[in-house]
């Protein structure tokens, strides 16, 4: 027994340590799930079940039908996916032209170009607000979803990731494609874009879920349910009355994170993978 | 690179690489020169006229002068020590929880991540019922344990403090995927030699993970730097700023100065303060960080 703890120190400590981290990760894990799981509940239940935690309180789904009546959800939701998938669009031809410029031409001025765009990982937009808004009035936009996507599709995450896995593929493919008398667009299409599908997929599923959940720039730049967002619908519908509904606002919460939330358990791997990757360059 | 040589030849027929490379680069250019570089310049301009259209520093002497402003930044920079530090070390642990042999390691992984994905509009809809005074969850298991509540977020002492609880919260989980990704580049065999060494799991990690993890760690704590400086979304659903400014912070002040006060040059000069905040943040990451990175 004692040459066991000599050779082997603390093993039956290790045990028992193992068990008090998974049962600590576990409860970390719960606490981490229930503000979800309590916006679920409320928003089955009736506004007095809401509270009282009874778990033979009756479901119901009134409370999804009085927020879907009540405010012009189909019409946020067309707004929120032209605007996302916009966005998504336009940062991939945008990035993916100019990282190719950067990672395969040498040319005059890169290196401030690429300093110029790095400026912008830094000073979001976001911070931009104020000078941002009087660009697009005197561009006659306000209001428009194209204003909400527009200071975002020159991305420069976007370019400085498509840039490293543009630099990191073998240039021989390049050569090769060369020879069989490809052009640099042709090359890009044909050689480039296709070896970054995994990393476009990546910043993709980071793209969308974060131009969804984006709020300061959409709430500012729209005034009408014609351009707003999901998350500025919801904003507004929390502060229409001056006592808040938690049943009604619960079912809100839920139909603006529902897509977001079955396309993350659908994709787990890939969206917790293409975090990785799209983190650690 | 070798580009130049074989393209360089077809060159002087069609487009030169020169301006090949430019033609990629221009409708990048436009957008990020129109949003980006643009608006910074305009609103160093716009900062250095005073209220009747002159020339000088009087917004910048406004600015000092200004309790609000420093009220904000000293809410800030204290929102920022708050949530960093604590944030990033519930990070590395989850990171290193669901690194292990775990029962229900998916699941634990996945509730830890949830946060990140959902918009934080909707989790400050969450949370402000969470701390609403009454018949909030908060005050409810409170007062079943007969400890005194109290209004978290109508409470200028107890405002910030409920909101970094929140941010922490919404941020762990996404820091814990940089750290996961840096624990799994990590090389098995480390962990079996200090095995055969007899050093205990915390000694390894002390002496040998979390330096090889440094890289990870000085990244990680420039996003949530930055961060902190950047996320206000949960001000307009939880507190609007209030009360009495206890939780208001740099960005969400300049908002009210540009769209609620209609102040744009005070904005311009609000926002020079926050460009050069981040602009040290970047400086940070490129000198000392990129410096400390090498030694992988």
């Amino acid at each position: 027994m004692s040459a066991d703890v000599d050779t082997v120190p603390g093993r039956g400590g290790l045990r028992i340590g193992r068990g008090l981290e998974t049962l600590g990760a576990w409860l970390l894990g719960i606490l981490w799930l229930l503000p979800l799981l309590y916006a679920l509940w409320a928003s089955v239940h009736q506004r007095e079940a809401a509270t009282t935690f009874d778990l033979t309180a009756p479901l119901t789904f009134d409370n999804f039908v009085s927020v879907w009546q009540g405010a012009p959800f189909g019409r946020y939701y067309v707004n929120t996916i032209l605007l996302v998938s916009g966005i998504l669009v336009g940062q991939l031809v945008l990035g993916v032209l100019a990282a190719y410029a950067f990672a395969r031409f040498r040319f005059v001025g890169s290196n401030i170009a690429f300093a110029l765009v790095l400026v912008q990982l830094m000073i979001a937009p976001d911070i931009l607000i104020s000078e941002n808004y009087t660009t697009m009035a005197s561009l006659q936009l306000v209001d428009t979803i194209p204003a909400i996507g527009l200071p975002y599709i020159a991305s420069a995450f976007g370019i400085f990731l498509l840039r490293q896995t543009f630099k990191s593929m073998p240039i021989e493919l390049d050569e090769a494609a060369e020879i069989e008398g490809a052009g640099r667009l042709g090359r890009l299409w044909r050689v480039y874009v296709p070896l970054a599908k995994p990393t476009l997929v990546a910043y993709g599923l980071v793209s969308v879920s974060t131009h969804w959940n984006n709020f300061l720039w959409p709430l500012v730049i729209t005034n009408s349910v014609n351009a707003r967002p999901l998350t500025v619908g919801l904003a507004v519908y929390n502060g229409t009355e001056s006592g808040i509904d938690w049943t009604l606002l619960s079912a809100a919460t839920i139909l603006v994170v529902a897509p977001l939330l079955v396309a993350f358990l659908i994709f787990q791997r890939q969206f917790v993978q293409s975090f990785m990757r799209a983190g650690i360059r | 690179m070798t580009a130049t040589t074989p393209a360089a030849r077809r060159g002087g027929r069609r487009l030169g690489d020169q301006a090949f490379a430019w033609a990629l680069l221009a409708p990048a250019f436009v957008v990020l020169i129109a949003f980006t570089h643009y608006p910074i310049i305009r609103s160093a301009w716009s900062s250095a006229h005073g209220r009747n259209g002159d020339l000088g520093t009087a917004q910048y002497e406004r600015l000092v002068q200004d309790p609000v402003f420093w009220q904000v930044l000293r809410n800030n920079l204290w929102f920022a020590v708050g949530t960093v530090p604590t944030s990033m070390a519930l990070a590395i642990l989850m990171a290193v929880w669901v690194n292990n042999k775990l029962v229900g390691k998916s699941f634990v992984r996945l509730a830890y991540f949830t946060p990140t994905i959902l918009p934080m509009v909707a989790v400050a809809s969450i949370w402000l019922f969470f701390y609403s005074p009454g018949i909030g969850p908060i005050d409810q298991v409170l007062s079943a344990l007969d400890i005194p509540t109290r209004n978290w977020l109508g409470n200028p002492d107890t405002v910030l403090p409920a909101l970094m609880v929140m941010m922490i919260w919404k941020q762990a989980g996404f820091f814990m995927i940089f750290y996961l990704a840096g624990l799994q580049n990590l090389s098995p065999e480390l962990e079996e030699a200090s095995k055969l060494e007899g050093a205990s799991r915390w000694y390894h990690f002390r002496r040998v993970t979390f330096p090889l993890l440094m890289p990870t760690t000085l990244f990680v704590f420039v996003v949530a730097l930055t961060d902190a400086f950047k996320i206000i979304d949960h001000l307009f659903i939880m507190t609007g700023g209030g009360p009495n400014n206890a939780s208001n912070l740099l960005l969400f002040y300049i908002y009210d100065t540009a769209f609620s006060f209609f102040d744009p040059n005070y904005a311009g000069a609000l926002t020079m303060a926050l460009v050069v905040i981040l602009g040290l943040a970047a400086i940070l990451q490129f000198t000392v960080l990129e410096r400390r990175v090498h030694y992988r």
